[in-house]
Parts: C-alpha cells; structure tokens; sequence
C-alpha cells in the first residue's frame, strides 16, 4: 500500500524523472510509426508483388519456351490440381518499347508479357489495376471508346485528376487520324504542284483517302490485293496495355502527365524464337494502362495479345498450328500452400530441373522482400537501443533518487518496512515511469501513425522538401498498418527496460542501513 | 503482558475525555514536571529498579563498537538499563557519548556488538528481520529529533504510513475508514486536527514534531523512543512538547525513553540516567 501511494507521489512530485522518460516515450512513439509504415509498405508491395506474379510460376529457361502449354497445365492439374484454382499460359520477352512524343520518337526497355485474356484473371489480380472500369470488370484488348479513369480509382480523393486522360480511347484515335488525313492532304496538294497528271487525277477524285494514297506512293501494297485497308479511324491495331510508369511521368506539382494514351500506336521491337534471334517488330495500340503502383513493374511491363506475340515471334508449329509459352502462372485455391504445390511439381519428375524453373512468388521476389525485413529488424534494434539507453538515463535519475531519498528510506525501516518493501517502491516507481512513458509514446506513436500524411505534408513544407516523393514510391500515402501485437511488445519491453533500470537503484535503497541513512543530517 | 494501551487508542481517550480514564486524568498531568520529581525520590538510590516493579525493557552489558579498517572506536561499553512499564526515562549525555547509538539499538535499528536486549523478557536483539520490522512497526514508536516526516505526504498520510506498512493493500484498504479516523484523533491529541492535509513543508517545527509524535503512536506501540524531540526547536515550543510527553506517559501509561542533551528538558521525566564514556551512571 504504502509502496503504490509512495512511487505515485514520487511520480507526481519529481519531474526530473518524467523527463528521463521522454526519450522512452520518444523511443515507442518512433517504434510505433517505424514498425506500422514498414509494415504498411512491406504489406502493399506483398499484395501487388504477389497479385501480379501469381502464387506459383512454373516456366522454362530459355526465351524459345516449351511447346504446347495446354497440356504442360493439364499434367500440373494431374498432379497438383486440388490446390489449383487457375492457370494461365504467359509468353515473357524483353522488348523495346517506341512511340511518338513531341515529335520524337521515345524508347524504352520492357518486358513484354504476352497473356491470354480470358485465363489470364484466373491466375491472379491483373485487371483491377487497369483504368478502364470495364476492363476491370472483363478484359479485352479492344480499345473503347473513351470512358477511362480521370480519378485514380484505388488512390486517395486528394489525388489529382488525370485529365489528360479525357476523351481517350476511340475519339483520340479518330481525332489523330483526322489531323495525319489533313496532313497527307496538304502535302498531296503540293506535290501535285510538281506532277501535273496526278494532279489531274486529284482534281477528279478529290475525296481520295489517306490510306489509298498511300498505296500509291507504296507499290507493294498493290501486289497484296486481299489485304483489307487499315483506316486508323476505324481500325484498332493488336491491343497492348502499358505499364502506367511508362506512359507517363510525374510532374512535380503531383500529376501525371502522359507520353502515351489509350488511342495511339507504339511499336514493339522483341527477338524472335528462332536461333540466332532475329529483331522483329510490330504496331499495337495502346489499349490501357495498368497501374499497379509498384514502380518496378508499372516501369516495365507490357502486355499484348499471347497469340499475336506468338506469331510474331514464330512460337506457332507451322504444322500443328499449336504454340510455345515461356511459362505458365498458377493461382491455389490456399495461397499459403505455395511452398507445398512447389516441392509437389518439383518432386514428380516429370518437370526436370534443367529444363523448367518452378517457383513462388516469394522465391521470384525473395530478395526485395527479405531487404525490407532485414531493414525493418535493423530499424528495430535501432530504436530499441535508444529506449535502452533511455533506460540508463533512468538508471541514473533513480540513483540521484535514491541519494535525494536516503533519510525517507531510514525512516520508512524505522516504522517497520522491510527491505524488500523499500525496493518495491523503486520497482513500481520504475514500472510507473514505464507505464506512464510508453503509455504516452503509444499515444503519440498511434496518433502519428493515423495522422501520417498530414504530418509528413507539414513536415514537407518546413523543410521545403518531399518526406514521401510520390514520384519515386508511387503511393500516393504513406501506407501503414499498425499490428497491435507489434504495439504491446514495444510497450512491454519499454516497460521492462523501466523496470530493469530501476532495479540496481532498488537494491540500493533496499540495502540502505536506517541508522547510517540519519547520519546524514 | 497486555500492552497497556491496547484497548482504547490514545486519541479516543483524551478526545472524548470519557469517565473511563481513571485517576490520572486532571490536575496530575498539568504539573507534569511536579509528577516526576515525585516519583524521581524513589530511584535515585539505585541505577538498579527495584525487583517488584514491572520491568518492560532491559539491556545487558550492552556494548557496541565502530570499526573503521583497524581502527575500533567503542561507543557503548556495557550499558545495563532497565525500564518500567510506563515509566518516562530521560538520558542524558554530551554530543558523540552514544545517545543515538543506545536508542537504536533499543529500536532494533542496529545491532549491538555484544550483550542482550529484552523487551517484556523475550530477547529481540537478534531476532530475523522480519520479526525486527514488525517489532519496529508495532512495539515502539520512534520520535527523531529533525521530525523526519515524508515531505511528499499529507500529515494524515505520514501518521498512517506505520498502519500502511504493518497491513497488506487488501486490510488496509478494509480498515481504511478505522485507520483513517485513529489517525485523525491521533492528530487531533496532538493539536493538529486541523492539519490534517498539509504538507509537512507548510507545518512549523512544533507542528511537525506533533505530527512525527502522532505517526510514532499510529501503531498503538509499547514504548515511544524519542531523540532529542526538542532539540530543534525553541524553549517554548519544546515545553509544548515536552508537556504533550508527559500528558502521553501519565495519562495512556506510555513507556517513554528519550534521549536529550538539554538537562532543564530532562527534568520532566520520572528518571534521568546519565551516558559517560559508553556507560550509565545516575544523573
Ligand atoms: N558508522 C559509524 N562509524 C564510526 N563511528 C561512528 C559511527 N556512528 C557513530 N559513530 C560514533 O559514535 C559516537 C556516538 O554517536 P551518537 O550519534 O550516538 O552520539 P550522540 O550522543 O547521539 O551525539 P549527539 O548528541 O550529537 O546526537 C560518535 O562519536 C560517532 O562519531
Ligand atoms: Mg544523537
């Protein structure tokens, strides 16, 4: 009794121990938002990592692929298909990705990932990160008719609208299309200048089109009669969906501005199959953008049509007419079982080990998920360090107490109290302190956390610098998850350094002989 | 063997002045110093009680040493005292002859070198700990010459402490109603009812003292040590206290054995024992 109503009053009366305990409450608070953000990013990047890799790639070493993946998925079904849940086949294969911007043409390095759009859903999350709803909802590479996402749709309200991103689709195409028409015109009209019978003929047939006058000026065209008359105001080349990173950039006032949009062409330039490879290219239209906020992939992928890719590539057997893939993606019905439906195609020997790689999503992303654990134990040893030495700082305030105390410890014994009685004091002082310190650095740490991005703003503007450059994470907030059994160990062990801090300054008082603490009058 | 004052706590009975209080209430305890020159007579020819008289405590060849490395300092060298219940004993003595040093090791606060404590014939000096505490928290009150109350307690708060620590959390806060209001009549015996929530650092030297008398009593103990209870205050103020001693020996039959260097404070008592040279001779 008189141990709780002494280290209370203790509490209330010496605020230099309340300040020795402001670096554990500093301590927890850090603790708190350090583990929630890292938390909240290691949870996001898993979540995209993993929807976009699919729990399981089963795929072959070499660019060429393996033939005829139908029934390469047909024999993982006999052997794992009671964890499967679906199955698609992919054609990957670096590319170089150009289109027009300004006048200049832009290249880039891709990956292209060729995907079958009625399965590729059924394998993982693809086209919740497009931008037009109803290639969210079901996804084609037919271009539509404008209707895409002006508002990021899995961003925050305060995003910034992307109008760059109104009438896309159709009406762009129809609107470049009428300007390359007014082109060719005018330039047909000088040059009739110096071929005077064309431009007899142009008087005739005024109304000529672009695309015949391109015939015209390119006399192979002529020797392929059946092929029918691309008009780009009606006609879609293969559809392709960009990664969201590489038709656009971020301007620094946060909104992104496009190099690209759904309605124009871009070309792709890839090897082909064959040994030696050789460059082959093809147009495709750019159809949708995927967005999936990891900037490593939305900076990387492309996806078009599997069978297009395929055939460009001459990955189609001449004679059977079936294709190669380079790998095939599975989704389990349980994707904790990735582990397991791993070793089960590994072990039934029918895929040898040279030829096929099967892996998890955790295995292809392995590295970068173990740098953000290692990052966030560092982080946490850190922090924990500085609660510890927040401890010494206890330890000494406690000793100064105890020095300051001496003559009410001589006579507390003088009433009656027992040694242990008088340690029992400094022990709950010290658990109080702790209770008190990291009671308030969760409050703080908590708050922080729920008020991450109005922080990190204010903070922007003091330092006149971005705390969390949206162009570089590609989030728009700072995510975080505050795990509440992570809170109770930070709070319990800022408690226990509390606790043991005081038990050295404890035993002293309690080893405190009465008479000699009077003696010091 | 019944303690003396076990049944009625000392406040109740002064307070409510009830008819229970036999003889020794009135005049008696107002001439205090006159009561103690009586009884003085009967002692004065030996150090020695006389074998009929009911011996509470009693040291034998009590005698304790300092050492620091080699060097031995003796401060006590055979002290042979014995008390009366409720008897008031003074000693007296010059500064560093051990005054200090015998009334701890009267109150189990340090241990002697040699020789033998008895309290009511049963040896306390070398008992455990724990019996030691509780002896310390129930069987003496102690009284310090520097009051020595806790600065961070209400006065309440420090004549409760003795009862805090003798009880667990659960008794205590059973009793807290009792407790509380043995603790406010002890307060109020003293002078000090209407102190009851004032920090020791807003009392005067006078009123401490009384609150320091009252936490010592909070216990309900068999014998009050006091040290130099006045030294640190004026002669008025001392009187005050030396008066409310007195009024405590005669009227609860409360052992008293007080240590002063001031003769003049030491006359109150019924018996005044001289320290010299680490022993005891007749004042
Ligand atoms: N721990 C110690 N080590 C060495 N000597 C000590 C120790 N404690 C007390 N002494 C010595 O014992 C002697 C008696 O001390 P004590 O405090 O009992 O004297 P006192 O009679 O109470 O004096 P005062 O009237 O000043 O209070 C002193 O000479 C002191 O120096
Ligand atoms: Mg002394």
């Amino acid at each position: 009794m008189y141990k709780l109503l002494l280290s209370l009053r203790y509490l209330r009366s010496r605020y230099i121990a309340l300040a020795s305990i402001i670096s554990v409450m500093l301590g927890v608070a850090t603790m708190i938002v350090v583990n929630s953000v890292m938390a909240g990013f290691s949870f996001e990047m898993k979540n995209r990592i993993h929807g976009i890799l699919s729990d399981v790639v089963f795929e072959s070493h070499s660019l060429e692929g393996f033939y005829d993946p139908q029934a390469r998925m047909r024999e993982i079904e006999e052997i794992a298909g009671e964890h499967i849940a679906g199955m698609t086949p992919i054609v990957c294969v670096p590319a170089m990705l150009s289109f027009e911007y300004g006048g200049r043409n832009v290249t880039r390095p891709v990956q292209i990932i060729g995907i079958d759009e009625d399965t590729k859903d059924s394998a993982g999350d693809y086209s919740k990160y497009l931008l037009h709803p109803q290639n969210r909802e079901k996804f084609s590479f037919a271009l539509k008719d404008g209707g895409y996402d002006i508002y990021d749709h899995q961003g925050v309200e305060s995003t910034p609208p992307r109008d760059e991103l109104k009438e896309t689709g159709w009406p762009l195409r129809r609107k470049k299309a009428e300007w390359l028409r007014r082109w060719e015109e005018e330039d047909a009209r000088f040059k009739a200048l110096h071929e005077p019978r064309v431009h007899e003929d142009m008087e005739e047939h005024p109304l000529m089109d672009a695309e015949a006058h391109a015939a015209i000026e390119d006399p192979f065209k002529n020797s392929e009669p059946e092929t029918p008359v691309f008009d780009m105001a009606k006609d879609q080349r293969p559809g392709i969906v960009l990664g969201f990173a590489l038709a656009s950039y971020r301007a620094p006032d946060g909104r992104d501005r496009f190099l690209v949009r759904p309605g124009e062409d871009v070309q792709l330039t890839f090897p082909t199959a064959g040994t030696p490879p050789r460059a082959v290219d093809g147009l495709f239209t750019v159809v949708d953008l995927y967005e999936s906020k990891m900037n490593e992939y939305d900076s990387n992928f492309v996806f078009v049509p599997i069978r297009r890719l395929q055939e460009l590539r001459g990955m189609i057997d001449p004679q059977t007419g079936v294709g190669y893939a380079t790998a095939i993606q599975l989704k389990l019905k349980d994707p904790s079982k990735g582990d397991e439906v791993r070793d089960m195609l590994r072990s039934s020997k029918r895929f040898p080990e040279g030829l096929y790689g099967i892996y998890t999503w955790k295995d292809k992303q392995g590295p970068l998920l173990q740098a953000v654990a290692v990052e966030t134990a560092m982080l946490n040893v850190l922090l924990f360090l500085i609660i510890a030495v927040a401890g010494f700082g206890i330890l000494a305030t406690f000793f100064m107490i105890v020095v300051e105390k001496t003559r009410d410890i001589g006579i507390l014994k003088a009433l009656g109290a027992s040694s242990s009685g008088v340690m029992g004091i400094f022990l709950s002082y010290g658990l109080s302190l702790g209770i008190v310190g990291s009671g308030v650095g969760m409050a703080i740490g908590l708050l922080m956390v729920a008020y991450l991005n109005p922080i990190a703003d204010v903070l922007a503007w003091v330092m006149g610098q971005e705390v969390f450059d949206p162009t570089i994470y590609y989030f728009h907030k700072i995510p975080a998850i505050v795990d509440p059994w992570t809170v109770t160990w930070i709070v319990i062990g800022a408690m226990l350094i509390a606790v043991l801090a005081s038990i050295l300054p404890a035993i002293r008082a309690a080893c405190l002989h009465p008479v000699e603490a009077f003696r010091y009058e | 063997m019944a303690r003396a004052d076990q049944t009625s706590p000392v406040g109740k009975a002064n307070r409510s002045s009830s008819p229970t209080t036999e003889g020794l209430h009135g005049p008696h305890f107002v001439t205090g110093p006159q009561g103690a020159e009586e009884t003085k007579n009967a002692p004065q020819s030996q150090l020695q009680t006389p074998p009929q008289r009911d011996v509470q405590l009693r040291t034998e060849n009590l005698c304790k040493n300092y050492s620091k490395g080699k060097h031995v300092v003796p401060v006590l060298r055979g002290v042979n005292l014995e008390v009366q219940r409720g008897e008031f004993l003074a000693i007296i003595g010059q500064s560093g002859s051990g005054k200090s040093t015998l009334l701890h090791l009267l109150g189990t606060l340090d241990a002697p070198t040699e020789g033998a404590i008895y309290l009511d014939d049963e040896r306390i000096d070398h008992l455990s700990s724990g019996s030691r505490n509780r002896l310390r928290n129930q069987s003496f009150g102690m009284v310090f010459q520097f009051y020595h109350l806790l600065p961070e307690l209400t006065t309440i708060e420090n004549v409760l402490m003795p009862l805090m620590i003798g009880n667990n959390v659960g008794d205590f806060f059973f009793h807290r109603r009792k407790y509380q209001q043995r603790a406010t009549d002890l307060l109020e015996t003293v002078g000090l009812g209407h102190r009851l929530h004032h920090r020791p650092k807003e009392l005067s030297g006078g009123e401490m003292q009384r609150a320091a008398i009252a936490r010592a009593l909070a216990g309900n103990p068999r014998i009050l040590l006091a040290d130099e209870p006045t030294g640190n205050l004026d002669q008025e103020t001392g009187r005050e206290i030396m008066r409310l001693l007195v009024n405590l020996n005669k009227q609860e039959n409360l052992t008293i054995i007080m240590v002063t260097h001031d003769l003049s404070v030491a006359n109150s008592a019924d018996r005044v024992v001289r320290l010299v040279s680490g022993q005891l001779e007749l004042a």
